[in-house]
């Protein structure tokens, strides 16, 4: 079974619509990043899938259970953009709010702040707390009880690199326990390394939905080529491989990935011309954008 | 229940840090002490002992002190949980908002039974202090205690109705402060002036007793000064509204608190995060 099922959701709040046909899967250790502009939809399919707001149409099913009802609400985690506690209470007091409203024992607390390298300051006020540290408690909060699937709306927002990275660790552990999982995010790079899935909101629409190297192939978009020739020889460089001069010594290249061989044996017979050589891909930035300014079907 | 505890206690823990309990202590605290002190200066001709006078007395204070203490705890309930973003995530775990509501409910008027147990605890022993005679005003000062706690109970749900409906703390508390004006002090102005219009006695015996019954406040300090025996301590409506039986006063403060409350939890329901 689909940890995470939505078919032909659409929403729309008075004229504008946020959600237009949105199919969307989530299989069990599966990590899918959820990526659009803001106010692309991404925030609004994050509240349909947690029963916060009702889909005008369409089918959300989380582990065959209805958005919203007690047994997805069980199953479910999530983490909202810009999380927000109380600043009263300490860290520990609402860790153990939180473990107890999942019917968890309490005591774990600790240990979960602990994990998250948040316990020397457990037991302040979270009105102390920096935007990192607060972060953190929100993530506190989505590992426990053993989610089945999580929703976790920009995780990684306010944290430094080595946080960030820890944060990937735990869900990486979390996603080979079975959990599945659904961020969204603008840390491009991140998201690059860490999901096995990629969909992409515009306006709304799911324009793309497919793992990184199968969006590569199907936006066949150009490969740059950054030769760096010998200062005497640049323009010659230039001219023999119908490049672009960038600077004082490089010479720009693109060409399609079914031409890269070609390409790089025409730059090899140069020999002594050339100093050095760089293969650049399309970027997720650029994959992005090429998705994302698609016109809609 | 379980998740009904955990609501209670972490919105008990949030009322100690912001002091709401020391506050509502002290000042329960304060106000039964001055009283008690004021109405144990020596009278004698009433022939009652002064622990019933002290109650008469703080059933006038109660009426105005609990409904206000009740709707500044309760007003910030939901729409401070929608104006710190924290409702949203609270609700997509497994808990009902009816589990929610009722846990912040047990917190309130746990708070507002110590704050009372406190000030009508000190009335007591100051009223002992000056006359051995008042205990015979303790039934008369326990029924004052859990009526009270039925007239706060009723006035946190209607602040929590409040707060859902107006989804942001400072309507909520200017809607608290309108409601408190309405059911507490206009109310009682539009009646007293209705009574005096009223000359061929119609409005004074048909509807006025229905009217006082309506309202949980008067219904409150009827039910309490109609089944003490300082009666003629009270003046104004209470004295007015002798022709109200205590028991239609009594099914009106219990029938509030539940009425109340489903309304706070169909307000809340309503709210989308």
């Amino acid at each position: 079974m689909q940890t995470l099922t939505l078919s032909q959701v659409t929403k729309a709040f008075g004229g504008t619509i946020a959600l237009a046909d949105a199919s969307l899967n989530v299989a069990p250790g599966e990590r899918v990043a959820l990526l659009g502009h803001n106010g692309a939809g991404k925030s609004t399919m994050m509240k349909i899938i947690l029963g916060l707001i009702p889909a005008d149409d369409g089918d959300v099913e989380i582990v065959g259970a209805k958005p919203g009802s007690h047994a997805a609400r069980a199953v479910t985690a999530y983490l909202p953009e810009n999380v927000a506690f109380h600043p009263s209470l300490t860290g520990l007091e609402q860790i153990r709010f939180y473990l107890r409203l999942r019917g968890e024992d309490p005591r774990l607390a600790k240990s979960l702040l602990d994990r998250l390298g948040l316990g020397s300051a457990a037991s302040r006020r979270i009105g102390t707390y920096s935007k990192g540290m607060r972060q953190r408690v929100g993530i506190a909060q989505a590992l426990i009880g053993k989610p089945r699937l999580l929703v976790l709306d920009e995780p990684t927002s306010g944290l430094d690199p080595v946080s960030r990275r820890e944060v990937y660790e735990i869900l990486d552990q979390l996603a080979g326990e079975g959990a599945g999982i659904l961020l969204s995010s603008h840390a491009l790079t991140e998201v690059e390394a860490r999901t096995d899935r990629i969909a992409i909101l515009s306006k709304g629409v799911i324009v793309a939905n497919d793992s990184l190297s199968n969006l590569r192939r199907r936006a066949a978009l150009p490969i740059q080529l950054q030769v760096t020739a010998h200062p005497d020889a640049v323009d010659e460089v230039a001219q023999r491989l119908d490049g672009t001069r960038m600077n004082g010594a490089r010479v720009d290249l693109t060409c399609r990935d079914d031409e890269k061989l070609n390409r790089l044996g025409q730059i090899a017979e140069l020999g002594q011309m050339i100093e050095d050589l760089e293969v650049v891909p399309p970027s997720l930035e650029d994959l992005y954008t090429h998705f994302s300014r698609r016109p809609v079907q | 229940m379980t998740r009904t505890m955990a609501a209670a206690n972490s919105e008990f823990c949030i009322s100690l840090r912001n002091r709401w309990v020391a506050i509502a202590v002290v000042l329960m605290a304060l106000f039964s002490f001055v009283l008690s002190a004021a109405g144990s200066a020596p009278t004698g001709q009433l022939g009652v002992d002064k622990l019933s006078i002290t109650v008469a007395s703080l059933t006038s204070l109660a009426v105005y002190l609990v409904p206000l203490v009740a709707l500044l705890m309760a007003f910030d309930a939901v729409a401070g949980e929608i104006e710190r973003g924290t409702l949203s995530l609270m609700l997509t775990y497994p808990v009902s908002r009816a589990e929610i509501l009722v846990g912040k409910f047990m917190a309130h008027l746990g708070i507002l039974a110590l704050a009372l147990a406190v000030g009508y605890s000190i009335a007591a022993a100051v009223a002992l202090w000056y006359d051995p005679q008042a205990s015979d005003g303790i039934p008369a000062l326990i029924r004052l205690f859990w009526s009270s706690l039925l007239l706060g109970a009723t006035f946190l749900a209607l602040g929590y109705a409040i707060s859902a409906i107006a989804r942001r703390p400072g309507a909520a508390a200017g809607l608290a402060v309108a409601l408190w004006l309405v059911a507490i002090v206009l109310y009682d102005l539009a009646l007293l002036s209705a009574l005096v219009a009223d000359t061929n006695g119609a409005f004074t015996k048909q509807v006025f007793p229905w009217l006082i019954v309506a309202n949980p406040a008067d219904a409150f300090r009827l039910y309490n000064l109609s089944a003490s025996e300082a009666t003629m301590v009270a003046t104004g409506i209470g004295g007015a509204a002798n022709t109200v039986p205590s028991s239609q006063a009594l099914a009106s403060m219990v029938i509030w608190p539940v009425v109340a409350f489903c309304l706070a939890i169909a307000a809340f329901r309503r709210v989308v995060p």
